[in-house]
C-alpha cells in the first residue's frame, strides 16, 4: 500500500493540520516509509492470536456513582479566549 | 410498483446516573451553562477518564431485559471527529466489543400480531455538549454540561416494515428503560433520541435499497410522520427516474419535510481505535447474575399479569404497563379500592385528561394514588354519584384534601332517602304538567326514552346528588301510576 498526494491532503484535512503545498512530497515520502514498516509487520502470521486492546495486562477499575466535582466554571473559563453568559464562544459552525 | 419499506432504528438513551460516564461531575438537568463541566469534560491536558460503575450496571440491565448476550469483556474506542461541542476531538464509544450483544424484543402490531425485532447490539458511549447558534454576534456558544453524560445506543436490525412498527418498537424500548429506571424517558428534553434508517425496495426484492438516516425526531408521533414523509420522498424520487443518495436528513416537524443535512461520504472516516486511556472492562457471571436477580418486573410480563390478575382489557393493560410509575399508581389504587376496573377507568380517563392538560407526568400528579382511591371508595359505597365524583376529583386536583372532607364540607353526599327523592319527583311532576301529559299520551314503548327528561329535571333539582338508580325506579312508578 502506498499513499499519493491526495491521500496526504485528505489525512491532513481529517486531522485539521494545515500543511503547505511544498511540504506534501516530503510528507508523502515519510508516510510511505512508515507504511513499508507496517507492511513488514503485516507479513507476520497472527493466526490464533486475540487482537490486543491494550498493552497493559489489567482490567478497568470502576468508580462509584457519586458527585466529586464542584462548579469551577470561573477558574476553568479564565483561560478561554471568549466567554459570554457562561458559554464558551467559538467561531460559528453550522453544518 | 408496490414498494416495501425497511426501517432500522438507532436509539440513544441517556442513563439516569448521578454523574458522568468518565468523571464525577453531576448530570442534573437544567443547571447554569458549564457549571457541571469539569476538567475531564473540558479535555484539559493531563485529565484521564475513570469509568462509572452505575453506567455499566444500567447497560447490563438493559441487555438482560432485551434477551441479549452480555459482553463479559468490552472495550472503549475513540471515534474521531472535530466539532466544538466535543473538546477531546473524539467521542469515547464502543465498536468491536460492545457491552450488549445481539438480542430482541417483541412488538404488537395493529392487527394484534406480534413481530420480533432483533437488536444488533447496544453500546456505551458519552454524549457531546450543546452548541447554541443564536445571538452571539456571529459566534457559537458552547455549553458542555451534557458532555460526558452516559448514553446507551441501541441499534436494531432493519426488521421493521412500517412507520407504525417503528413507533411501536420505540415505545417498547421506552417502556423497558423507564421500567428499569435507567432513563427518565423524557423525549422532549432529549433523554431518549431516535435516528431512523429508512429505505425502500420493490416488494419481493431481497437486497436492501439505499438508506437515508433521519435525525432530530423527539416524539413517537414524529417517528411515524418523519418516516412516512421520507418514504414518500424516496418513492417519488425513484419513480421519477432518480436515485436515493446515502445521507443524513433532518426532519422538520413544522414543515413536515426532511432535508439533507450533510453527505456522509466525506465525514464518514472516524478512524476508530481502542482508547489507550481505558482498559478493557471485564465482568464475570456472578456480577451479571446479581444484576439479573435485581431486575424489576418488565412491561410485557406486567401487561400479561394485568390482564390475568385484574381482568383488564389488552388495551388498558398495555397503556397502564407502558410506564412503571403509572403501573405502580394503578396497583396502589386497585389495592386500596379492590376495583381494578374503576381504577383503570379513572387513571386512563379523568386523571390522564388533567395530566395532559397540565403537561405533567404521573409522578407529578396533583392527585395521589391514595387520594384517588379515597374517591373511588366513596363511589363504590354509593356515598356519591359518578357525576358528583368528577366534581370532587376536580376539587382534589385544584385544592387538595381528601374526598371525604370535600364531600362533607360541600354537602355532596348522594341522597338515598326515599322520602326526599319522592318529594323532588313530586315537585318535578307538578312543574312539568305538559310533559307529563305527553308521557301519558305516548305509546308505552316510547315512554322509556321520555323518562330521560324527568330524570334530568330531578337530578338538576337535587344538584346531581340523588341516587340515580332510585330516581329512575321511583319516577317510572309514579308516572306509570298516572297512565
Amino acid at each position: 500500500m502506498s499513499l499519493d498526494r491526495s491521500d496526504v491532503e485528505r489525512i491532513a484535512h481529517l486531522a485539521r493540520i494545515a500543511i503547505d503545498d511544498s511540504e506534501i512530497p516530503e510528507y508523502t515520502e515519510s508516510l510511505n516509509s512508515i507504511l513499508t514498516l507496517i507492511d513488514q509487520l503485516q507479513a507476520t502470521s497472527t493466526d490464533g492470536i486475540t487482537p490486543l486492546a491494550h498493552p497493559m495486562d489489567a482490567v478497568q477499575r470502576l468508580r462509584e456513582d457519586e458527585v466529586t466535582e464542584c462548579n469551577q466554571r470561573d477558574r476553568l473559563q479564565a483561560c478561554a479566549p471568549a466567554v459570554e453568559e457562561g458559554l464558551f464562544l467559538v467561531p460559528k459552525v453550522i453544518e | 410498483m408496490e414498494w416495501e419499506v425497511v426501517i432500522g432504528l438507532e436509539i440513544h438513551v441517556q442513563l439516569a446516573t448521578n454523574t458522568k460516564i468518565f468523571s464525577g461531575a453531576s448530570t442534573a438537568f437544567g443547571a447554569e451553562p458549564n457549571t457541571q463541566a469539569c476538567a475531564v469534560n473540558l479535555a484539559l491536558p493531563g485529565t484521564l477518564p475513570v469509568f462509572n460503575e452505575n453506567a455499566l450496571r444500567m447497560a447490563i440491565m438493559f441487555g438482560l431485559a432485551v434477551n441479549a448476550e452480555i459482553g463479559k469483556r468490552s472495550v472503549f474506542e475513540r471515534k474521531n471527529y472535530f466539532y466544538p461541542d466535543l473538546p477531546k476531538g473524539y467521542q469515547t464509544t464502543q465498536l468491536a466489543e460492545p457491552i450488549v450483544g445481539p438480542g430482541f424484543i417483541d412488538i404488537e402490531t395493529d392487527d394484534g400480531d406480534t413481530r420480533r425485532v432483533r437488536i444488533h447490539h447496544a453500546h456505551l458511549e458519552e454524549d457531546a455538549g450543546k452548541s447554541l447558534h443564536e445571538d452571539f454576534h456571529g459566534m457559537s456558544g458552547i455549553d458542555l454540561n451534557r458532555a460526558g453524560t452516559p448514553l446507551v445506543e441501541i441499534v436494531s436490525e432493519p426488521d421493521m416494515r412500517s412507520s407504525k412498527e417503528a413507533a411501536a418498537y420505540a415505545r417498547k424500548i421506552h417502556a423497558i428503560v423507564t421500567t428499569l429506571g435507567i432513563c427518565d424517558g423524557n423525549m422532549a428534553e432529549g433523554s431518549m433520541r431516535c435516528d431512523c434508517n429508512v429505505s425502500i425496495r420493490p416488494k419481493g426484492q431481497e437486497t436492501l435499497g439505499t438508506r437515508t438516516e433521519l435525525k432530530n425526531i423527539n416524539s413517537f408521533r414524529f417517528i411515524e410522520r418523519a418516516i412516512d414523509t421520507e418514504v414518500n420522498r424516496q418513492i417519488d424520487l425513484i419513480e421519477d427516474g432518480g436515485r436515493v443518495i446515502q445521507e443524513t436528513r433532518l426532519y422538520d416537524p413544522d414543515k413536515n419535510e426532511t432535508r439533507s443535512m450533510r453527505s456522509k461520504e466525506e465525514a464518514n472516516d472516524y478512524r476508530y481505535f481502542p482508547c489507550p486511556d481505558l482498559l478493557p472492562v471485564v465482568i464475570d457471571d456472578t456480577y451479571i447474575d446479581n444484576i439479573r436477580a435485581s431486575l424489576p418486573e418488565l412491561p410485557d410480563a406486567r401487561r400479561a399479569r394485568f390482564c390475568e390478575e385484574y381482568g383488564l382489557s389488552e388495551y388498558d393493560a398495555g397503556v397502564l404497563s407502558s410506564d412503571r410509575a403509572q403501573a405502580d399508581y394503578f396497583e396502589t389504587v386497585t389495592g386500596l379500592t379492590q376495583s381494578a376496573k374503576l381504577s383503570a377507568n379513572w387513571i386512563t380517563g379523568e386523571l390522564a385528561r388533567l395530566l395532559n392538560q397540565a403537561d405533567l407526568t404521573i409522578q407529578q400528579s396533583r392527585v395521589s394514588a391514595e387520594q384517588l382511591a379515597g374517591l373511588i371508595n366513596r363511589i363504590q359505597d354509593e356515598t356519591i354519584t359518578g357525576k358528583i365524583a368528577k366534581t370532587v376529583f376536580e376539587i382534589l386536583w385544584n385544592e387538595g384534601g381528601t374526598a371525604d372532607q370535600i364531600i362533607e364540607t360541600q354537602g355532596l353526599k348522594q341522597v338515598n332517602d326515599t322520602g326526599a327523592i319522592e318529594a323532588a319527583i313530586d315537585q318535578v311532576i307538578a312543574q312539568c304538567s305538559p310533559q307529563v301529559e305527553q308521557y301519558i299520551q305516548a305509546e308505552p314503548d316510547k315512554r322509556g326514552k321520555m323518562l330521560g327528561f324527568f330524570m334530568g329535571q330531578v337530578m338538576k333539582l337535587t344538584q346531581g346528588k340523588a341516587n340515580p338508580g332510585q330516581v329512575q325506579g321511583l319516577l317510572k312508578q309514579k308516572l306509570d301510576q298516572r297512565c
